[in-house]
């Protein structure tokens, strides 16, 4: 008969309006309270509304997932390498980039002129990077990273670190990559060998020191003050040492300090 | 248009044998292609188009799949077509060059044998500057009129150029950032010629669009013959800003009344230069740009690419290729890619005909639950940049899990392979039946679908017409079955097609190729657990610059949209730069539009809109 | 959930007796105008590339623009309060764009949504790809991402309400489609041999006399003589300069000598490193 065929259409629509109300009433008002409620609605058992409300409600990001890159830092904390790169500046990162976005100059010994495994500067142009995540993908020291935090409208582009990253901005704590990638980043512990820096572990493993089995933040969580004599020994014995070897104590402090700023200033930025 | 088609059945030959009939009937005019990694046969220009044709009407290669040109500046100083010549049967290529000197670039347009040529020529013309003596509408298509030069030329270098070949030297060690547009004196994207007049300056780079069309008013015409409504006749421009014309796409046609009498593509507004960038770039680097291709099922463009390199990659000595259990992934994203993309079809399609975003919105619901496991997969809900040379980038996540932090507080934790069960044995077969019984019966749809926009399978096959565009004409022809890759010769599946060729039809087959993809990813499940826990990279992990042997590859594979063809041609030594000498990308939301013109004629304004959604066409990779 | 927060508008700057409080509500001008704008933007029904894919995620039920009072997505110009250029902008295309933003009632924003409209995007060195809509009409909001992602977007959308409740009535520069006569369109470009932006015809055609004198013309080789003739030429639209530390190794070469010396002493250690290696390229 003509019209049946419209008929059946709209009996569809009908019963998507309808699935709605009948949805709400088996969640029993408690639909956006709770994060299993949430579960329910964007998963495959999903009926009726599924709407993310946003700025309320935010989904949190599966851990692959890849918006503008980020450089790992240490923690200022750490015994081994306070607040130090874990970028080497080896520069793979800026060679595989599809559209070349990513800048870096390689610092140098201002004495011996020799490269030192530290980008003295770091920019990626998120005006032109693609997300793509080759960098990470083939970082060889697990340096840098793609980044979950994807809000970050400007009304502006072309100031002085907006849409060109620079280190103080790029640069991010170890224990923030682990919060937003804790499965992949056992995997790449487990491919080093250890939760340090690949440098580290290597020069661990020729004195038979043993290795964090653990990141550094959480080694710390568990026992704070221990560590933290462990940490505040271990950074004297490090500014002794350099303070027998000259002027380097004050390049170590200040790198430090640098690193204190930049993370501030990125805490500031972000809110 | 009846004389274009093979008029006797053609002597079914070997690929090899075939090309030796050519030898022996043209001796002095074909000759193989000697060049290492090369294959097929050089034709002497001159006498180009009599072989074509007795290639199309003695050996049986009725489907010209792809026409581009390659300019080998600094190499032997010559540019050179290359045809892909297919069987609607199946079977492998038969590869055609036609070399012509770069001065006074010409090459007789084969227009007449396979009209399918018509837009790829009309492509080389104007990024290559080769003349096609023959061609009935030579002219520039992805740029403008008056554009300064061709500029996939090799010498050809644009404002922003910095060298040859990335990585660029400019990065590393000393990376001191700049913005392009502050190299340049202009401070934007631009370079002009040295003899630039700007008081001569006028705009004609529409001129040669309404060429032909009869601007203004006829009077003679207006005086119709009595008893009959009077109508106007009148240029009309839909586009390039018009809400269904998917994206940038613009149609200039002339109309006589309502009723349309010529239909001309216009198309470039979204031309953003992929294969210039694409052989500047390394091999690696061309993954993720091909995402944006087609960026409804970026998927399947990885794929396509993918293969093509690897099959450079196979002529070399330490080749392995990619682990069944990669494959099996491939082909269970490619086929997620296409329901993603034939949902995404199906409500825009009938977005256009007037059913404003109901059935779009429930085809968007059921396309993100598939995103969802893209984006906790590869990373991204889009951009999948999954493929890898001889793998995938990284093996299903155990878990799809979303990672609280500070941002972020609402979780999602599902297991993948239950996710992926449920998804593909219940709540996709659900969906499409839903769609199905939402909309296939529907009055209105058949009365405005059927019908309309026909396309006879001789002419979708002349035209070079592909996937569910052509199968809809009752062509069989689905690469995965007659040119078969990757584990599809072991999988289950019939190859759709529907008899009438109209706009409800192409509805139809895209319901229909849904459901064959269910059966066949209900077939990779059982697949993707035994493979569980073994390797997804043959040999070792990516490496970021292959070493890719000399010669040339074309692969293709049967993306959502049409037969998607990436030809790749790599001279590089080996200790060179590691990038695609050429790399062309065979689109076929490009070439199914050469059909549209002939397609539209006859039909209402109103219908345009809806025969251009069946076609399915994404700008992205229209323009590349 | 997206209920209307109509506390924000009751701003107790005026004190209200304590009997009257909740019958009476004190809002200023402004702030009920701007609120009325920011909560009925009509986006313009425009998509350019990859991106308008994920806009029109956004708008759909998933992340439903509905919520903000967005989902009359208008396909004219002539009804629309904002534009989001969502892909890739290329020189053919900006004639349009230009021209249809030019046919937008004020008062009209403009939204480059990812990294294409932005800046260029990673097509940004392809000869048909303009760097940035900015580069030819005014830009509101940046919203970095290839693509952003449809939660992005909605950040975006977001900031631009922020910055529209920010927008006072009693300020004409703050809203200047109240003052007199109509606004200036924006001078729509030219597709010549390459796009022509008309306000840079001035420098277009300065460049062409160079090029007429046989003087360095053209951009290819920046370094030295061509940077002398950037400064000779009044640049119509000069690019805030970075800080020195971005700035490019001649550009820096000639306004710091001290630095200039450090690297040429840098050039000259890498030379001889690359020696030692027997030219050949560090991998």
């Amino acid at each position: 008969m003509n019209g049946m065929g419209i008929l059946k259409g709209l009996g569809v629509t009908l019963k998507h309006f309808f699935q709605t109300y009948v949805d709400d009433i088996k969640y029993g008002g408690r639909k956006y309270i709770g994060n299993e409620n949430f579960e329910t609605r964007q998963g495959l058992k999903a009926q009726g509304a599924y709407t993310v409300q946003y700025p309320e409600e935010k989904l949190a990001m599966p851990e692959r997932f890849r918006f503008v890159p980020f450089l790992v830092v240490e923690e200022p904390d750490h015994p081994d390498r306070a607040g130090h790169d874990w970028c080497t500046s080896c520069g793979i990162c800026a060679k595989v980039c599809p559209p070349q976005c990513i800048w870096i100059v390689r610092s140098e010994d201002p004495v011996t002129k020799r490269p030192v495994p530290e980008p003295e500067a770091f920019f990626i142009d998120i005006d032109i990077c693609m997300n793509c995540g080759y960098c990470a993908e083939f970082c060889p020291f697990d340096a840098i990273k793609m980044d979950h935090d994807y809000e970050m409208a400007d009304y502006d582009r072309t100031g002085v670190g907006l849409h060109i990253h620079d280190k103080p901005r790029l640069s991010k704590p170890f224990s923030y990559y682990y919060d937003i990638a804790p499965t992949t980043a056992a995997e790449e512990a487990a491919g080093r060998g250890g939760w340090e820096h690949p440098d580290v572990i290597k020069e661990k493993k020729k004195s038979g020191q043993p290795v964090m089995d653990k990141p550094w933040h959480m080694l710390r969580a568990e026992d704070p003050e221990a560590r933290a004599a462990a940490a505040a020994a271990a950074q004297a014995a490090a500014a002794s040492a350099s303070a027998s070897a000259g002027p380097k104590v004050d390049m170590a402090a200040e790198r430090a300090k640098r690193r204190q700023e930049a993370l501030a200033r990125h805490r500031a930025w972000k809110q | 248009m009846t004389d274009m088609l093979a008029p006797v059945a053609p002597t079914e030959l070997e690929t090899g044998s075939a090309l030796e009939y050519l030898k022996n009937k043209f001796p002095d005019a074909v000759k193989d292609d000697t060049r290492q990694g090369f294959g097929g046969v050089v034709i002497d220009r001159s006498k180009l188009v009599d072989v074509a044709r007795a290639v199309r009407d003695e050996l049986g290669y009725d489907y010209l799949s792809s026409a581009t040109a390659v300019d080998y500046h600094g190499i032997s100083d010559h540019m050179e077509m290359v045809y892909h010549a297919f069987r609607t049967s199946g079977g492998p290529a038969l590869v055609m060059k036609a070399q012509t000197p770069r001065e006074n670039a010409e090459v007789p347009s084969l227009v007449g044998v396979w009209p399918g040529a018509d837009f790829q020529e009309r492509e080389a013309y104007d990024l290559y500057g080769i003349q096609f003596p023959g061609h009935p509408n030579q002219k520039r298509i992805l740029l403008w009129d008056g554009f300064d030069g061709h500029p996939m030329r090799k010498d050809w270098k644009e404002a922003y150029y910095e060298e040859d070949h990335k990585p660029f030297e400019s990065r590393w060690p000393k990376g001191y950032v700049r913005r392009a547009e502050e190299l340049n004196i202009f401070g934007k994207n631009v370079r002009y010629p040295a003899d630039l007049d700007l008081s001569r300056l006028t705009d004609t780079s529409e001129q040669s669009i309404y060429s032909g069309m009869g601007l203004g008013v006829d009077v003679q015409e207006l005086t119709a013959e009595p008893g009959q409504m009077r109508t106007d006749r009148l240029v009309v421009n839909l586009g390039p800003h018009h809400p269904s014309t998917h994206g940038v796409f613009r149609m200039v046609v002339t109309l006589d009344g309502e009723t349309v009498e010529t239909l001309e593509p216009v198309m470039g507004y979204l031309h953003r230069n992929h294969e210039k960038i694409g052989e500047r770039n390394a091999w690696l680097m061309n993954i993720p740009f091909t995402d944006r291709l087609d960026y409804i099922s970026s998927m399947g463009n990885n794929m396509g690419y993918v293969m093509a390199v690897e099959q450079l990659l196979a002529k070399g000595a330490r080749y392995t290729p990619p682990t069944y259990r990669a494959e099996v992934i491939r082909v269970l994203m490619v086929e997620l890619t296409r329901i993603v993309n034939h949902l995404w079809a199906i409500g825009f399609l009938l977005n256009d005909l007037g059913a404003f975003f109901t059935p779009a919105l429930y085809a968007i619901a059921e396309r993100e639950k598939i995103l969802d496991f893209f984006e906790a997969t590869a990373g991204s809900r889009l951009m999948c940049n999954y493929m890898r040379f001889q793998g995938v980038y990284k093996d299903l996540p155990e878990r799809m899990r979303g990672t609280s932090n500070t941002l972020n507080d609402k979780i999602r934790d599902f297991n993948t392979m239950d996710y992926l069960a449920e998804l593909i044995n219940e709540r996709l077969p659900r969906s499409i039946d839903e769609l199905d019984h939402f909309l296939t019966d529907s009055e209105i749809i058949k009365t405005r679908c059927e019908g309309v926009g026909i396309l006879p399978p001789e002419m979708g096959v002349a035209y070079s017409a592909t996937g569910p565009l052509l199968r809809a004409s009752g062509v069989p022809y689905d690469i995965r079955r007659m040119d078969p890759y990757s584990i599809y010769p072991e999988l289950d599946f019939d190859i759709c097609t529907r008899p009438n060729g109209d706009v409800y039809d192409r509805y139809l087959i895209r319901l229909d190729e849904m459901r064959e993809s269910i059966r066949i990813l209900k077939q990779c499940l059982p697949r993707l657990e035994a493979t569980q826990g073994e390797d997804i990279f043959a040999g070792n992990k990516a490496i970021y610059a292959p070493r890719v042997p000399v010669g040339e590859a074309y692969g293709r594979v049967d993306n959502p949209k049409g037969e998607l063809g990436f030809y790749v041609v790599s001279e590089g030594d080996p200790k060179g730069p590691q990038n695609p000498w050429r790399y062309h990308v065979r689109a076929p939301s490009f070439i199914n539009l050469t059909a549209l013109g002939q397609m539209c004629k006859g039909h209402k304004v109103a219908d345009i809109v809806v025969i251009l959604g069946s076609i399915d066409i994404v700008l992205g990779e229209t323009d590349r | 959930m997206s209920q209307l927060d109509l506390r924000e508008l009751h701003s107790p700057e005026f004190p209200v007796p304590t009997d009257m409080q909740g019958n009476v509500a004190i809002t200023s001008l402004s702030k009920i105008y701007n609120w009325s704008r920011r909560s009925s933007m009509w986006p313009l029904l425009f998509g350019l590339a990859c991106c308008a894919i994920e806009m029109i995620a956004t708008a759909a039920s998933r992340y439903d623009l509905s919520r903000f009072g967005m989902e009359v997505m208008r396909a004219s110009p002539r009804q629309s309060d904002l534009m989001i250029v969502s892909g890739t902008v290329t020189k053919k295309m900006v004639v349009p764009i230009v021209r249809i933003y030019n046919q937008m009632p004020e008062p009209k924003y403009v939204m480059a949504m990812g990294a294409c409209a932005s800046g260029g995007g990673p097509f940004k060195e392809g000869y048909n790809v303009v760097s940035g809509i900015d580069q030819y009409i005014p830009v509101d909001v940046y919203i970095p991402g290839c693509p952003p992602t449809p939660q992005a977007l909605l950040y975006g959308l977001i900031s631009l309400q922020k910055k529209i409740d920010g927008q006072s009535l009693a300020n004409m520069d703050d809203v200047p489609w109240y003052g007199v006569g109509p606004s200036d369109p924006v001078p729509v470009p030219v597709l010549g041999p390459d796009i022509i932006d008309p306000r840079q015809a001035e420098l277009i055609r300065q460049q062409a006399v160079l090029a007429a004198q046989g003087k360095p013309f053209g951009v290819r080789e920046l370094s030295g003589a061509a940077l002398g003739v950037r400064a000779a030429v009044p640049v119509v639209e000069a690019k805030p300069a970075l800080e020195a530390a971005t700035a490019s190794t001649e550009a820096a070469a000639e306004l710091d000598p001290e630095k200039a010396a450090r690297l040429a002493k840098r050039e000259a250690a890498l030379a001889r490193k690359r020696a030692a290696q027997g030219g050949e390229k560090s991998e």
